[in-house]
């Protein structure tokens, strides 16, 4: 396989569908659609599922072309779906048929997806969660509770882990499923955030219907999928953009031009190690896109998540330390829900206050530091309490 | 050997693999630990034999030389993949002097019988070279040059000291910056002529070798007048402090690896200490630094052969970022290897004595920084800078 002329073959599609959808005029979703038509949403996927069957290291060429016309980040626009949803998908879904029928709708963004996998008992040890699923002919019954949920309140469809078998040891009962979430049986309620708004709930399921042909790879084999959507989520959330200087660190960048009455040679030198940081990481990204195959991303995604989360708690704790007293004041507090739309990200006290859930989501930073450890290191495991035990008999709390 | 632009940064070719196979082998036949310490407790710090094999045989000093300069006309890449085995391994040699330095401002001299006089010997490995040109945070700087140069018809003579020249107590050939009558130019001095006088330093890091060059009306040749000397010591300087850069890699991989296979085989408490988060979380941070180490240093050597990037910017951010990684692994290492890492027979305090020598040769992290501050914080805009609440 040529990349050149892969290459090549990418930016031809890609300077087509902005030639004849100008992002700047036509309306986002048929700029989209136009995009997944071109196989551009994921150019590793498959010709007819939105992508080209190219190296995913690719993307960078279409997504270059497509956003210096002015188009959209789709990400930031349904990132449960692009990040995470998509790959899930592409890999498990039982049939084309329902590939279609998801992927494209989600590249549109007409279809926004949510990610049913936290519980209150189950965080950071996600094998341990307590959802049930029982079979009834040829649907799931399904009963619990979910927490954290990003973007249900607007979301289609959901990612859903959910527990097939309690007497089989954690890992082995789980089974994963696809969820409408304006089916019966599935209620959203929101849950405010420290920075007021509800970017996230709570989803209470009570004896929801999911259909047996919206079951995602084998009963009992759950955990292997969530697998693929996880190591997806982490390199997929990251802070520094594909250009220099471009993703959060701009925002202490630019503030520091704009304000140089505040500056001093102290801060200066940390904002340049931050600088210098997420200059390390782009260039990292870069070197793990231009060495990456078409199969799917390794753990080694972790260090994008791990580094960019700390890293923008970084960038606006600065910010605050720069502006001093100017910075502790606020815009509102009023419990509201956030549009996704170009400044979603608030003013810089909102940012700052963000931040804090980067290293949470997604993975803590503790959790992330053990699978860096564990799966690309090859170091041991923690002692285990649960190992081996059948789900119902581990103490949970 | 790649012989143009190797085509996608951060990609290796097959022969660059095979490169770095060839290299390996020769570092850990020719280099493994006992023959390290053996060499740095003996004259002339290295063995002369091997390092002509690595000249000749492999052909990997001057891989970058093009072809009508004699060299093999391969890029830059090249000679990174070779630095950074060298340097896993703390090769004993020259690498500093003669790879990183005096090949690399041979090269970019114009053409002329000395260049080519000189060229040849170091990239077959039968001679060795030092450069003795003060640098300021990597930078060239022609006010701090202390030798002075005079001409007596088609003959120089170079006086002056330059303090803590790398390599060059055992080196053939001293590359010299000295000030002139029309400004300062880089003079070739064979080490063995009348008026050289080295005096070898006992250096923190005994792999790496320093001496203080004093020159008396020693005889010189011009290598490069005063209307190239500049771009010339400043093409090494940026040569050099990108391969330095790759060391570093090099050397904190090996670290890495050797503390992970440590913290996996020893047990205290009836389990692994890797098992232990306060050690694997540790061992996780040190691998962050690496994959940046790796990413600025890899991508210094492809922008200084493409010219994707500003030379100079480029270099500072492998710089400031491989000094601060390989340091803060070095010291890691020693740290999780308990007190074991502290003794002499420990390879860890090898390593941590050439990151700290490695860290303050071409410009501090600090230095880089400053430098970065300058090109990048002091030209960006505030335009597009986030809205502050105002209560
Ligand atoms: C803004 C936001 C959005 C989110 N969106 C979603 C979503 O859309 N869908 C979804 O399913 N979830 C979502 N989450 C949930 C998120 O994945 C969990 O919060 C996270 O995995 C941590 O779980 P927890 O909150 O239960 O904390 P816990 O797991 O209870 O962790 C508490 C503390 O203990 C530490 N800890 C736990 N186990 C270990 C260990 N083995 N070693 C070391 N330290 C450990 C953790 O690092 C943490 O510091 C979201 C969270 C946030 C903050
Ligand atoms: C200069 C010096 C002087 C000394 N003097 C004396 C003396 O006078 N008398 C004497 O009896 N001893 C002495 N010691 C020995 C010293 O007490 C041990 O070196 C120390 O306890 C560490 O043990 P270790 O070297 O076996 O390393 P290990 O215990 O093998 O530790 C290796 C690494 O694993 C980490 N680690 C181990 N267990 C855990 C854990 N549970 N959680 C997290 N991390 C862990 C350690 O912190 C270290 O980083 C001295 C050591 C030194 C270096």
């Amino acid at each position: 396989m040529s990349t050149a002329a892969d290459s090549s073959r990418v930016a031809d599609a890609a300077r087509k569908v902005v030639q004849e959808h100008d992002p700047t005029r036509v309306p986002t979703r048929e700029f989209l659609a136009a995009c997944f038509d071109a196989g551009l949403s994921w150019v590793h996927f498959p010709e007819g599922l939105g992508g080209l069957g190219v190296s995913r290291g690719l993307q960078s060429v279409a997504d270059g072309i497509l956003q210096d016309a002015g188009g959209p980040v789709p990400f930031a626009l349904n990132p449960i779906g692009y990040g995470m949803a998509a790959p899930t998908l592409r890999e498990h879904a039982q049939t084309d048929e329902l590939k279609r029928e998801w992927l494209r709708p989600l590249a549109t963004t007409e279809n926004i997806w949510c990610q049913l996998f936290s519980e209150p008992g189950a965080g950071s040890d996600l094998a341990g969660l307590a959802t049930s699923a029982v079979r009834d002919g040829d649907e799931w019954v399904v009963n619990g509770q979910k927490v954290w949920t990003s973007l249900a309140h607007r979301a289609r469809w959901a990612l859903l882990l959910a527990r097939t078998d309690p007497d089989a040891p954690k890992h082995k009962g789980l089974t994963y499923f696809v969820v409408d979430m304006q089916g019966p049986g599935v209620e959203t309620r929101p849950l405010r955030q420290m920075t007021g708004q509800a970017e996230f709930n709570e989803v209470y399921l009570n004896d929801a219907r999911i259909p047996d042909a919206h079951r995602l790879g084998a009963v009992g084999d759950g955990w292997r999928v969530a697998m693929t959507t996880l190591m997806n989520e982490r390199s997929s959330i990251g802070a520094s953009g594909s250009r220099r200087g471009t993703g959060t660190i701009a925002d202490a960048v630019s503030l520091w031009a704009s304000r140089p009455d505040l500056h001093t040679p102290v801060l200066e030198d940390r904002l340049t190690k931050l600088w210098l940081r997420a200059e390390a990481q782009r260039l990292t990204s870069e070197r793990s896109r231009a060495t990456a195959t078409v199969g799917g991303p390794g753990p080694e995604g972790s260090v994008g998540k791990l580094v960019g989360a700390e890293l923008n708690q970084q960038v606006y704790e600065f910010c605050m330390d720069l502006l001093g007293p100017e910075g502790i004041l606020y815009d509102d507090y009023t419990m509201r829900d956030m549009e996704r739309t170009d400044d979603w990200r608030g003013p810089l006290q909102q940012r700052f206050l963000r931040s804090r859930a980067n290293t949470i989501e997604g993975g803590t930073s503790e959790v992330l530091r053990n699978i860096l450890g564990e799966r690309v290191l090859g170091l041991p495991g923690d002692l285990r309490a649960d190992a081996g035990k059948p789900w119902k008999e581990i103490p949970r709390g | 050997m790649a012989d143009q632009q190797d085509a996608r940064p951060f990609v290796f070719s097959e022969e660059q693999r095979e490169l770095r196979t060839a290299v390996r082998r020769f570092a850990a036949d020719n280099a493994d630990e006992q023959a390290v310490r053996r060499l740095m407790e003996s004259d002339p710090g290295f063995d002369t034999k091997a390092w002509a094999r690595l000249g000749s045989e492999l052909g990997v000093l001057g891989l970058s030389v093009p072809e009508e300069q004699g060299g093999v006309g391969g890029t830059l890449v090249d000679q990174a993949v070779a630095v950074e085995e060298l340097g896993a391994t703390l090769y004993p040699g020259p690498v500093f002097g003669t790879v990183a330095l005096a090949i690399p401002a041979l090269v970019a001299a114009s053409d002329g019988p000395v260049r080519s006089e000189l060229l040849g010997p170091l990239v077959e490995g039968t001679r060795t070279a030092a450069v003795a040109v003060a640098d300021r945070a990597g930078a060239f700087d022609p006010a701090a040059v202390t030798v002075q140069a005079t001409r007596a018809g088609d003959d120089w003579t170079l006086s002056g000291t330059v303090e803590r020249v790398v390599d060059a107590a055992a080196a053939d050939d001293l590359l010299v910056a000295a000030t002139g009558p029309d400004g300062v130019a880089l003079f070739a001095v064979d080490a063995t002529a009348g008026g050289v006088e080295r005096t070898p330093l006992t250096t923190l890091d005994l792999t790496r070798r320093q001496a203080t060059l004093r020159l008396a009306d020693a005889p010189a040749r011009l290598v490069a007048g005063p209307d190239e000397a500049e771009r010339v010591i400043g093409h090494a300087l940026v040569v050099g402090s990108a391969l330095l850069a790759v060391e570093q890699v090099g050397a904190s991989q090996h670290l890495l690896d050797l503390t992970v296979e440590y913290a996996k085989g020893r047990l205290q408490f009836g389990r692994p200490i890797g098992s232990f988060q306060a050690v694997k979380h540790r061992l996780a941070d040190m691998l962050v630094d690496l994959e940046h180490a790796r990413s600025a240093a890899y991508h210094a050597v492809w922008a200084l052969g493409d010219g994707s990037d500003d030379p100079a910017l480029a270099a500072s951010i492998a710089q400031a970022t491989c000094s601060e990684a390989f340091a803060r692994i070095a010291a890691d290492t020693i740290q999780l290897h308990g007190g074991i890492g502290f003794t002499w027979e420990y390879q860890a305090q090898l390593y941590y004595k050439r990151a700290i020598t490695d860290a303050a040769l071409l410009g501090s992290a600090e230095q880089h920084r400053a430098r970065i501050a300058r090109l990048v914080l002091d030209t960006a805009s505030g335009d597009g800078a986030p809205a502050v609440a105002t209560g």
